[in-house]
């Protein structure tokens, strides 16, 4: 019997599905039922022709129990496919926020200053607030919202992780 | 294109006799009228009216497992469809194919906390394999035939369709036939990988001390499946063990067989287990009930592990040789590739391996004492078997000490004969699906062997019995306990009786006799046969009240926490063995 896995990593899945009523209670009932960790999770109809729908989530746990996401998601009714785009091959990942940042004078200039930095767009803005638009890793996201903190940050709101698998296949 | 209306009733009648359905368990309510006024106007479909929905459900449930086919139930929304939810549960654990029809309000009201309203879908997901509510007439047909093809395709299961009231009464020309309607993304693998199925022949034959391990899968996978693997096994010349849910699947009476594995199992089993070095998994989901503590299950063995079900596998345990497929189809293969290579196992190691087997059944671990009048749980059942086995009967049990009992002292040469509540352990389970079983096999000798507490769970479904005359054999091993609640008070809470006691038990005979059923009662062990055979002769429903000695436990046991390689055979063992810490928060 192989030794049992106790370290645990982070994975992101696509799972191409039906887009029929109930479906992403099925799976986010599926992740809460048997105690699974969902770290982000997006869905939105990808193929209005065939009526599909994709969700990217971002789960960890122990190979095993990886494994047994990926199974358990599987056999869902409505689910056509399930990849796991963290191990077969290499993917891109991004992630939308939008992040609102109130105050005036040098926290505005500062905060401005470091939007440049990371490429923010500003989306929307008045005398005391901006409203700033940035595109790209969860990590560099994370990183933003840290220092617009001190900065005057009052609201963040993130899409959560979308991925795809690069080169020329399809999921 | 037909011009034809249907009524979305009709449509669900139509849909159900193009599937090949003869019985729908059901029960009506203001949601369903108009399914049930269809019901009115046609012979073809027998309704059975039982006496509670929760007794519809395992009626489907002993009916599908007696048959192979799927069961069907109707019930009404609300309340109707809410007591349906424990035997979707049951079906759902145990893989059974069940169509559960739910009325529901109409339409424009749901989501309006309107009358009788449920949100049945959002309530039975996690309970069923899939469900549905049909807001439009027009995928009406396509809905109920794709989930019968979901119920009994893949792993089998229970499948809820949602029907509002206004979609019943509404009309359409639409009807698709079943060969019709081809389902979007449902395709479950049947058929095993070759390179896989040959190198689990090559793991076999080099087995010194092999092991079959086989499950309910086998019974799913249908009879063909059963024949295929006895064939196989009997080749192999290796020993074969099963889960409770597999009983029937390679024939209980042959000497290969080591009877059945698990808590509750047979000594000699659970050693083989402990003991095999290359374990062949069909149709099994190492269950907790079978594996015992996980670090302590089987440590020296390569596991092949066949499953229809790809989930099930590395789920509990971590195999070697996984194979995902129908039972059927990979054992077959097997069978073929091992015909046709001449495999055999190396026939001294085997010898070596029966020996120790041997040995193990010396112990006789299910003995037990029959010495004065008070009758034993254990002999009533042995006796109950010994006297019917001639006649192939169907046998259901509740749950407690007489279903471990049950599945110990029965034995089933044939699939299908045995239907117990495996996965869920619902009492109240065994009576309602003996009405199904019996429905479905009607000259057949149909048995609940029943716990007087379980009985009371589900008695009302005397009422259904009574109404169809159907000549079930309920027989209460009465020990007037919970016993198997008390036996685990015994081992884990020091002997602390606390709520177990079956108490102001009704007179069974006049129950019985109320409902214009034979009632008799059996207090003796010198009447024990004489009365057994006035039971079995009875061509009526007998409700039979088996006085037996009540401070029995079931052994052999492997206690919460413990391995396959320390069982507790009797009592002795129990003063000698106190349960770990890891097992007491066990269930
Ligand atoms: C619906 C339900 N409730 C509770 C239990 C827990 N339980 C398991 S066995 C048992 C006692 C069964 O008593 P009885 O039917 O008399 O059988 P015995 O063990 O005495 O043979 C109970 C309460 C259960 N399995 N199912
Ligand atoms: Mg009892």
């Amino acid at each position: 019997m192989a030794p049992i896995e106790t370290n645990t990593e982070s994975r992101t899945i696509a799972v191409l599905v039906d887009n029929e009523p109930g479906v992403l209670a099925r799976v986010i009932g599926l992740f809460s039922g048997r105690g699974y960790n969902i770290e982000s999770l997006t869905v939105t109809e990808v193929d209005v022709a065939h009526g599909l729908s994709r969700i990217t989530v971002v789960t960890s746990g122990t190979a095993q129990i990886l494994e047994q996401i990926k199974a358990q998601l599987g056999r869902l009714v409505p689910v056509h496919r399930v990849r796991d785009l963290s191990i077969e091959g290499s993917s891109v990942e991004r992630e939308l926020a939008l992040i609102k940042v109130a105050g005036a004078g040098d926290k505005r200039v500062e905060a401005l200053r470091i939007a440049d930095i990371f490429r923010a767009r500003v989306v929307d803005s008045s005398h005391d607030h901006f409203v700033f638009e940035m595109t790209g890793k969860s990590d560099k996201l994370d990183v933003f919202v840290d220092l617009m903190q001190p900065l005057g940050l009052i609201d963040v709101s993130r899409t959560g992780v979308v991925a795809i698998s690069r080169g020329p296949k399809a999921l | 294109m037909a011009t034809e209306q249907f009524t979305g009733a009709e449509i669900v009648i139509k849909a159900l006799k193009d599937q090949g359905v003869d019985t729908v368990f059901g029960y009506p309510g203001g949601a369903v009228l108009p399914i049930y006024d269809a019901i009115f106007k046609q012979n073809d479909i027998k309704h059975i009216l039982v006496r509670q929905e929760g007794g519809a459900v395992h009626a489907a449930e002993g009916y599908a497992r007696s048959t192979g086919k799927v069961g069907v139930v109707l019930v009404t929304s609300g309340p109707g469809a809410t007591n349906a939810v424990t035997g979707l549960t049951d079906a759902l654990l145990d893989s059974i194919p069940l169509i559960c029809l739910t009325g529901q309000v109409p339409t424009h009201l749901i989501g309006n906390d309107a009358f009788q309203e449920a949100d049945t879908t959002g309530i039975t997901r996690p309970c069923t394999k899939h469900n549905y509510l049909v807001r439009d007439i027009e995928n009406l047909s396509r809905t109920m035939h794709e989930a019968f093809y979901v119920a009994q395709n893949g792993r089998p299961g229970p499948v809820v369709i949602d029907l509002p009231k206004d979609v019943q009464q509404g009309k359409s020309e639409t009807y698709l036939a079943p060969e019709e309607v081809k389902h979007r993304s449902y395709r479950p693998k049947v058929n095993g990988e070759q390179e896989h199925i040959k190198e689990a022949v090559e793991l076999i034959a080099n087995a010194k001390r092999p092991l079959f391990y086989v499950g309910g899968g086998v019974i799913n996978s249908g009879d063909h499946a059963s024949e295929v693997l006895t064939e196989l096994v009997r080749l192999t010349g290796a020993p074969c063990t099963t889960t409770l849910m597999g009983l029937g699947a390679y024939p209980g009476t042959d000497k290969q067989f080591v009877g059945m594995l698990g808590m509750h199992g047979t000594y000699e089993a659970n050693l083989a287990m402990y003991n095999c070095d290359v374990m062949i998994n069909i149709g099994a989901r190492f269950d907790d009930r079978i594996t015992g503590v996980i670090s302590k299950f089987s440590p020296g063995s390569k596991k092949i592990h066949i499953d229809i079900d790809a989930s099930s596998i590395n789920k509990n345990v971590m195999v070697d040789l996984p194979i995902v497929g129908d039972a059927g189809r990979v054992v077959e293969e097997m069978l073929r590739l091992w015909k046709e290579e001449k495999r055999s196992i190396e026939s001294r190691a085997l010898k070596v391996w029966w020996n120790e087997i041997k040995e193990w059944r010396s112990k006789d671990c299910l003995g037990y004492s029959q010495e004065d009048s008070i009758i034993k749980p254990q002999h009533a059942i042995k006796r109950l078997y010994e006297l019917t086995k001639d006649r192939k009967p169907y046998v259901t049990t509740e749950v407690g000490q007489h279903q471990m009992w049950a599945a110990q002292y029965f034995h089933f040469d044939e699939p299908k004969k045995w239907m117990t509540s495996g996965g869920l352990g619902t009492m109240g389970y065994g009576l309602p699906a003996a009405v199904g079983a019996q429905i479905a096999h009607h000259d057949d000798l149909v048995i609940d062997v029943s716990g007087e507490a379980s009985f009371m769970m589900n008695m009302q479904e005397l009422g259904t019995i009574a109404q169809y005359n159907l000549p079930v054999k309920i027989f209460i091993v009465n020990n007037q306990w919970m016993g198997m609640v008390r036996q685990w008070q015994q081992l884990l809470h020091g002997n602390r009786h606390s709520e177990s006691y079956s108490d102001a038990l009704p007179d069974f005979v006049k129950l019985a006799e109320s409902f214009g059923l034979v009632g008799m009662r059996c207090e003796k062990a010198e009447d024990l046969d004489r009365m057994l055979q006035e039971m079995i002769d009875c061509p009526h429903p007998v409700l039979f009240d088996c006085r037996v000695a009540k401070e029995e436990n079931c052994y052999p046991m492997i206690p919460s926490g413990a391995g396959h390689n320390e069982m507790l055979l009797g009592p002795e063992d129990v003063a000698e063995k106190p349960i770990s810490e890891e097992g007491m928060v066990l269930v």
